[in-house]
């Protein structure tokens, strides 16, 4: 029983938000990986991209809602996806058609795009807010719990409750279907296998009569894609405020360098490692023990949350000081 | 007239020249084979052929048509096959991917030029789910060649071909090259190993500083007593 109670504490603490959690870091590493993979640069603009996106899918299902449209236990923001994934297609290829293209022509070194990319930030940063505000917003509608912590109490006759939210589950979910699907791609597709050809070789890719414009064309779609959906996913589960996309932009980072650079399967493992390091470290630890039947005072916590994005940092100085390459042997800095 | 042939190359990377006057050229069903010191614009020659390289003056020529003004990727549609010396592998893709991405510009069904390569290097339909990157230097070579043949191409072109592979491979590889030639290919390569290269060559080509030094059959060449000393250790 007091095992059980203390799975259900983890479960419920530990867990389901760090499942949750890994999934959103996942999707965002994703984006910056293949953008890696296949322009050659890290896109500081990535939490941006993925706050813009929201931001059409919030104003789009705020439209939604307006007309009363609804999806019933799940949230209208699902049905407004496609619009905010089509404004941030939008946005991005704009960008890259003003911006990055000039510098692909000029064969600029990678931090040069790199410099670029976080004077795309500051402007992305300026137009979510001249639109949207800077102020917090709620999106999220539909029933809030899949399981709730005192059915389940009430269930299993626990101490300790275990609570799903809808948005967790959605999250799970959308998370495997969209890795099922770009792993198809990658995989199956021709367009799909000339983006890895390209992002293996580019030269190479260059004399098989790969067009490098197609392959950046649709790089940009697929982030525009993942980083959407990642930012909606975060806001459902977090509630959306600009400034906080522009604070996951250092474990999305994280994620997809501790995975490997351009490596998706790396990026899905970092955004796992991280997720769990931050939460875990953070985690307070004593209710757990207790259960276990050891009683102290202290909350056995290593870290305050506060410094949570320190466990980001001290694990991304780590990997680059260990293994440059990651765990799935992206490509190194 | 020669089926495919660089005329009068002159050029290079910058301000100064690397090939002077540059003549090279092979027939239908033939091996070409450049060979030369280090540093006597074998590579450039062949890129220069290819179209990685701007000519001052000369001209490209391939089955009569002027193709000098023409990009690598549009030669590749006309029916060049390159193979580089290094990188000419997608290290992460397995062999049949590398096969399917060489023939990235067909669109008609490719399953029986794969299989013909599959008959040429029967270890690579062994492997053909592995990442080339995995594989052994000789065998990713033929991963390699195997690429370039995807768009069955009319003249193949190989930079090196046995550059760090062991003598059993190279032998072996050699011996591939001259069934590829066979089918009515053209093949023209550069090679470190000359005498061997010479061997199999029905036309060699000795360059020393972008220029042609000694012109003849593979074997003239090798009985050369001039060249033997010069340039193949004696």
């Amino acid at each position: 029983m007091e095992t059980l109670n203390a799975l259900a504490l983890l479960g419920n603490f530990l867990i389901v938000p760090g499942i949750t959690y890994g999934c959103q870091l996942a999707l965002g590493a994703l984006g910056i990986t293949l953008i890696y993979g296949i322009l050659r640069f890290s896109n500081f603009a990535h939490g941006e991209t993925m706050a813009f996106g929201t931001m059409a899918v919030i104003l789009a299902t705020w439209g939604l809602q307006s007309l009363g449209v609804s999806l019933g236990p799940l949230p209208t923001a699902l049905l407004a996806l496609p619009v905010g994934i089509m404004a941030a297609i939008g946005l991005l290829l704009l960008t890259d058609r003003y911006v990055y293209r000039f510098y692909r022509r000029q064969r600029s070194t990678p931090v040069i795009y790199l410099i670029a990319s976080i004077g795309v930030m500051f402007i992305y940063n300026g137009l979510i807010r001249f639109i949207i505000g800077p102020n917090d917003q709620q999106f999220s509608d539909g029933s809030r719990f899949i399981i709730k912590a005192r059915e389940f109490k009430q269930m299993t006759g626990l101490n300790e409750g275990l609570a799903i939210k809808t948005t967790q589950g959605i999250t799970v979910v959308v998370t495997i279907i969209l890795v099922i699907a770009l792993f198809w791609f990658l995989n199956r597709t021709r367009a799909g296998k000339s983006m890895r050809a390209y992002s293996d070789n580019e030269d190479l890719a260059l004399l098989s009569g790969i067009d490098p414009d197609r392959v950046v064309m649709i790089a940009w779609c697929l982030t525009a894609a993942l980083a959407t959906i990642a930012g909606t996913l975060y806001g459902l589960d977090k509630s959306f405020k600009p400034f906080t996309y522009l604070q996951i932009l250092l474990p999305i980072f994280a994620a997809a360098i501790v995975g490997g650079l351009g490596s998706p399967v790396g990026a899905i493992a970092g955004g796992f490692v991280i997720a769990f390091s931050e939460i875990g470290v953070t985690f307070a630890w004593r209710k757990v023990a207790g259960y276990m039947g050891y009683e102290t005072d202290s909350l056995m916590q290593l870290l305050s949350t506060d410094y949570k994005f320190a466990v980001s940092f001290a694990i991304l100085v780590i990997v680059l000081l260990v293994k440059p390459t990651g765990l799935f042997a992206g490509k190194s800095f | 007239m020669t089926f495919l042939l660089g005329q009068s190359m002159t050029g290079g990377y910058g301000a100064a020249d690397i090939l002077h006057d540059c003549t090279i050229g092979v027939e239908r069903g033939e091996i070409a084979v450049v060979v030369g010191p280090n540093g006597a614009g074998k590579s450039t020659a062949m890129k220069a052929i290819f179209g990685m390289l701007t000519l001052r003056e000369g001209a490209v020529t391939m089955d009569g048509e002027d193709i000098t003004a023409l990009a690598p990727q549009e030669r590749v549609r006309k029916g060049m096959g390159f193979v580089p010396q290094t990188g000419n592998v997608f290290p992460s893709m397995s062999v049949q991917e590398n096969l399917e991405m060489g023939a990235f510009i067909r669109e008609d069904d490719i399953a029986d030029t794969m299989d013909q390569v599959f008959d040429l290097f029967p270890i690579l339909r062994e492997k053909r789910r592995q990442p080339a990157g995995e594989l052994s230097g000789g065998q990713r070579q033929q991963v390699a060649v195997g690429r370039a043949l995807m768009t069955r191409p009319s003249v193949l072109m190989l930079d090196e071909p046995t550059a760090g592979v062991s003598p059993i491979v190279m032998d072996e590889l050699f011996d591939r090259i001259i069934e590829i030639a066979r089918t009515g290919i053209a093949i023209l390569m550069v090679e470190q190993n000359a005498k061997q290269a010479l061997n199999i060559a029905d036309k060699g080509y000795v360059l020393v500083q972008g220029r042609n030094r000694y012109t003849d059959t593979g074997k003239a060449l090798l009985e050369d007593p001039e060249v033997r000393r010069a340039f193949l250790g004696g």
